[in-house]
């Protein structure tokens, strides 16, 4: 039943102007990067860090704006004979699905025709998977804040952190603390960050990994071998789980 | 068929509701009135399941709502300000609703058509006016032939022609054997649709009776007057 609302949500957002500048922004960005670098090497490294920035923002303030614009749409279907639970992961899916989808259009085509092999697939992933974490934390900052103005602060907020603040607080500590051993440590730090993680595994993918220095060594001793990419991965999936989890009780026992 | 029993709701500091218990059976057209902040609302959303109890249940032909959710199959909801996603058109709202539903019985499209809905079924719920959404709002109300229908404030915003044509439809389902829940503000507008009246104060009920006898109590020839009546007598007092 759920897949019902979930159709019809992606059909409500695939319209919408915010969702149609996204894919068109990405498109541009994508393709120029493509066209300007020969080394297609060196274009997915500055894609990604533009990918970094602009699909945490764009997922995370639009999904809490979209939810807090829904609320009476949300209340309509909850007069309905619908579980509440349905009704949050078919917003979930949709708004998953509606940015995921603007994210293969506009950057996931440049990509596969310019960039081969591995590289490509694993970009693509991790952009889904950046989408899908920040539409999590998303639906978190809507749940958490009855107001809609607090609520989109909060999202500024966790994008600021996981953007810029956190690593400056990461160098901050790497300065402190440079007397210590503190390489191995860096690893567990960076799965406090998503963005963290997926830009560590798409660096190590270009063989680049000497730029991060020593600890990038470590990096690549860890995510390199095919249990660390796996836990890895499952780190990323835990992003995407827990703030959504998190949500959805508070949803249930939420008075509308 | 609406058995509340006991239910309370407090909203961090504010008790919105206290110890309300109150009893509802088909063919029975309530008037649920009261000042703002009263609770009325608060008690409609309790039923619909939306808003859920400190204390109390609520039960819905002998069962709890809070463990079943099949029973808003049987309850047409219209609130006070229906909001739709922006870009779906009317029809699309109203295939969704009906797909939700999944109803198999026959659907009663009699407020569709009396409002004229089938001829502006493209334009997108952005564009609309405030008393059209309502009118949107009130044909999904009825559309499945529910058992009970609530209506929060359902001709607040519309224009004299559809508010009647909607009261019309009220007094046409009610005698159907329906069970009818209106708020509103405008007494005189409910004077020849409600069979009784249940008034609430500071989220509890003052009192729940039938119109008529109201009516005789106090003296008076219609609801509006005698609501007023017993207003005073506070006051005096």
């Amino acid at each position: 039943m759920f897949n019902k609302i979930q159709r019809f949500i992606v059909a409500d957002i695939l319209k919408n102007r915010i969702v149609l500048a996204y894919t068109l922004l990405l498109a541009v960005l994508a393709w120029s990067v493509f066209s300007l670098e020969d080394d297609s090497h060196k274009g997915v490294l500055t894609l990604l860090n533009i990918v970094l920035l602009t699909t945490p923002l764009v997922s995370i303030i639009f999904t809490t704006i979209y939810l807090y614009n829904s609320s009476e749409f949300i209340e309509l279907l909850l007069s309905q004979p619908i579980r509440r639970t349905r009704i949050w992961t078919g917003l979930f899916f949709g708004l998953f699905f509606s940015l995921a989808l603007a994210f293969i259009v506009g950057a996931g085509v440049p990509i596969l025709l310019f960039v081969t092999g591995a590289k490509a697939i694993i970009l693509l992933v991790m952009g889904i998977l950046i989408t899908a974490v920040f539409v999590a934390l998303g639906f978190l900052c809507a749940i958490i804040s009855r107001d809609k103005a607090r609520g989109i602060g909060i999202a500024i907020l966790l994008w600021l952190f996981f953007s810029l603040l956190f690593d400056g607080l990461v160098l901050f500590l790497l300065f402190q603390l440079s007397d210590y051993p503190i390489e191995k440590a860096m690893v567990g730090v960076s799965a406090l960050n998503p963005i963290d993680l997926a830009r560590i595994f798409i660096i190590l993918q270009l063989d680049v990994s000497a730029m991060l220095g020593y600890t990038g060594a470590i990096f690549k001793d860890f995510f390199g071998t095919g249990l660390g990419a796996a836990i890895g991965f499952g780190l990323l999936c835990l992003w995407v789980m827990v703030p959504y989890l998190v949500s959805l009780r508070m949803f249930v026992r939420k008075d509308l | 068929m609406i058995e509340i029993q006991h239910l309370s709701k407090r909203f961090g500091k504010f008790q919105v509701l206290r110890d309300v218990s109150l009893s509802c059976v088909p063919r029975q057209c309530i008037a649920l009135i009261g000042p703002n902040g009263c609770g009325k609302t608060t008690l409609i959303k309790s039923i619909l399941g939306m808003v859920l109890p400190t204390s109390g249940s609520i039960l819905f032909k002998g069962k709890d709502i809070v463990k079943d959710y099949h029973y808003r199959h049987q309850i047409g909801y219209m609130p006070q300000k229906g909001r739709y996603p922006d870009n779906m058109t009317i029809g699309q709202v109203i295939e969704m609703i009906k797909d939700i539903r999944g109803s198999k019985e026959a659907l009663d499209e009699q407020l569709i058509d009396e409002f004229g809905l089938h001829d502006i079924l493209e334009k997108r719920m952005r564009t609309l006016s405030g008393g059209t959404t309502q009118k949107v709002s009130a044909s999904l109300a009825f559309l499945f032939n529910p058992d009970v229908l609530i209506l929060d404030e359902p001709t607040a915003g519309l224009d004299p022609l559809a508010a009647e044509i909607l009261k019309e439809k009220i007094i046409a389902e009610h005698q159907k054997g329906k069970l009818v829940f209106i708020t509103s503000h405008l007494l005189s507008e409910l004077d020849d649709l409600v069979t009784h009246v249940v008034m609430m104060q500071e989220g509890e009920i003052r009192f729940h009776m039938p119109t008529d006898a109201l009516k005789a109590s106090t003296n008076t020839s219609s609801l509006a007057k005698a609501i007023t009546h017993v207003l005073k007598q506070d006051h005096v007092q």
